[in-house]
């Protein structure tokens, strides 16, 4: 009676031993920071606790949960380096220790981003072609954009009423694209105010932008040839504080009553107190700003206002270069690529194929 | 050369950081967080830059007499005081160049700069972002009146999203049975900003993205030049 009791007890034993796993696999198309663990045990388990062990260092616990399987992914690891786990399993009356290890390993791409490549090879290779285009003479229509061509019209006020134009290059570093974008138009700008002889007053948030800003309306300055107009006091640091920088810019709208406003570039919260404030004064407004938040109060209180592409495009539409226009009608061709994948995505995605979805947000399947 | 040099630059950095997006492997993400370090260094030196513009703009102003030059000096003071407090004592957990100031801090209860950090500048940086709620309603204001079938059907919805996001939304349609629930004025709130608001976000997303994608590709291929200055 006794020994099948035993041989029973000795089976079960070996069949929960053979349920239990617990495994460490590099994680793939990765930077080598990082290691997936996965673990199946029996679903008696009270409690699971896995632990880094890394020669000398004291071992480290990473997760403590009751499921019974599951995954983990440990990172900001060492590239190129093992790492040994251990998992600890508590049963009702007995606990279980199985142990992994994985050596992370650099990857020469990220496959998740394989659609994002594609797409990106795809408008890039249009937008040159489209400049090439341009360069060989071909004429592309561009549709016009009435918040670049009131510049004129702002300009002329300001010169006709002897008020400055006030211009503000956002309030994000020189690190954000739109304060490059936001500069770009600025050197327009300042090369049309300088012919005009029109005081141009621009206010910034940090130093990175000053420098940057100061150099552009120089050399706009002496692009109109008229160095001796140029003014480098009127480009100034303000403050690094965002609603410091705000306050300042008020007091200079209510002091110096511009004929015109400019606010282009990254705007958050302050959108409104700049762009109300401005109203308040009665200056002719132009925004722009790729913060869809920050556009409706900014289409409210302005006359004119840039929605997000247009103010990447403005550079290009105002130098009237026909190269640069060219790479506008790239912008289109992603533009219609993009419908074009959504249409198709949404059919396939209601037949039940969600291959294309999957490519294109990244996920492996 | 002026010109060429940093049109080379911004090639071979822009092509550079654009592969690490796609290559994980060293050296290319070590280059890219090398560049951000680049980045935060030339930052630091630009800030003495910043406050010397700030430092002449004032003066200037102050010396000649301009108009509210009142304004300008209280300005260089705020700064200097800061700057002073900051240096001598510290802040918070970092002691300055006199140590922790016991005396002064069993005085005011904290470091005179933290003193004026706390009960100075955090009130009026608050009454500024506390206008904004007076903006808004100006704002809306000209943006409610109806002119056109536009501005008609902006005032609705915004309503609708009004009524929905406060508790008389819930009062005004609580009474719905189930199969209606959809006109419940918070249900209806939620519909509009979730499907016809975050389509239209992402509409202008999708075409910022576009943008700077060709603004960055005539950077980095040197077509747009006009962020140094000058076309040619």
């Amino acid at each position: 009676m006794r020994k099948p009791l035993l041989c029973l007890l000795f089976l079960s034993l070996i069949s929960l031993l053979m349920a239990n796993s617990f495994s460490a696999k590099d994680t793939p198309w990765d930077d080598g920071k990082s290691i997936d663990l996965s673990w199946e045990l029996s679903p008696m388990v009270k409690r699971v606790e896995i632990s880094r062990q890394n020669g000398d260092e004291p071992a480290r616990i990473l997760l403590n949960t009751a499921e019974s399987s599951g995954s983990f992914t440990d990172n900001e690891l060492q590239p190129n380096n093992e790492y040994h786990y251990q998992l600890k399993a508590f049963f009702q009356d007995d606990d279980l220790t199985l142990l992994a290890s994985a050596q992370t390993k650099e990857q020469w791409f990220y496959m998740g981003k394989l659609g994002f490549l594609i797409l990106l090879l795809i408008i890039c290779i249009a937008i040159i072609y489209y400049i090439q285009a341009a360069r060989a003479g071909k004429e592309f229509f561009i549709r016009r954009i009435a918040g670049l061509d009131c510049m004129e019209e702002a300009i002329g006020r300001a010169t006709e009423k002897g008020k400055p134009i006030l211009y503000v290059p956002g309030i994000s570093d020189l690190d954000d694209i739109q304060t490059i974008a936001s500069l770009t138009i600025l050197s327009h700008l300042a090369e049309r105010t300088a012919e005009y002889d029109t005081e141009i007053i621009v206010p910034c948030r940090f130093s990175m932008v000053l420098s940057a800003a100061k150099e552009v309306v120089r050399e706009a300055y002496i692009k109109a040839g008229r160095l001796d107009a140029y003014k480098a006091d009127n480009i100034f640091y303000l403050t690094d504080d965002q609603f410091g920088f705000v306050a300042g810019i008020d007091g200079i709208m209510l002091r110096r009553k511009p004929a015109a406003n400019f606010f282009m570039g990254s705007f958050y919260a302050e959108s409104l107190i700049l762009a109300e404030t401005g109203f308040a004064t009665g200056a002719i407004q132009t925004a722009g700003t790729a913060q869809a938040h920050q556009l409706p109060f900014f289409v409210v209180t302005c006359d004119y206002t840039l929605i997000g592409e247009e103010l990447f495009a403005a550079s290009a539409y105002l130098s009237k270069d026909p190269q640069q226009l060219g790479s506008l009608k790239g912008h289109d061709f992603g533009k219609l690529l993009i419908i074009l994948l959504i249409v198709v995505g949404v059919i396939l995605e209601i037949l039940g194929v969600s291959n294309l979805k999957e490519f294109i947000a990244g996920a492996i399947s | 050369m002026k010109r060429s040099l940093p049109l080379f630059f911004a090639f071979i950095v822009g092509f550079i950081v654009l592969l690490s997006e796609f290559i994980p492997h060293s050296p290319f993400n070590q280059i890219v967080s090398t560049l951000e370090g680049w980045f935060m260094i030339i930052s630091g030196f630009a800030i003495l830059l910043g406050q010397i513009s700030l430092i002449r703009m004032n003066t200037h102003k102050i010396a000649h007499r301009l108009p509210n030059w009142q304004y300008h000096l209280a300005g260089l003071i705020s700064f200097a005081l800061m700057l002073s407090f900051g240096l001598l004592w510290g802040m918070r957990e970092t002691p300055g160049i006199l140590g922790d100031a016991p005396g002064i801090q069993a005085w005011l209860g904290l470091k005179p700069f933290d003193y004026l950090f706390d009960n100075a500048y955090l009130p009026l940086s608050a009454t500024l972002f506390s206008l904004l709620a007076f903006f808004i309603a100006s704002a809306a204001y000209r943006a409610f009146i109806i002119r056109g079938l536009e501005s008609n059907l902006l005032m609705i919805t915004a309503i609708i999203v009004i009524i929905g996001r406060t508790s008389i939304g819930t009062m005004f349609t609580g009474w719905l049975p189930e199969n209606l629930q959809f006109w419940h004025f918070p249900n209806l709130a939620d519909f509009i900003m979730e499907y016809p608001n975050t389509a239209a976000q992402r509409a202008i997303l999708i075409s910022a993205g576009l943008g700077i994608v060709g603004s960055s590709l005539r950077i980095i291929l040197g077509i747009e030049r006009s962020y140094l200055g000058g076309d040619k």
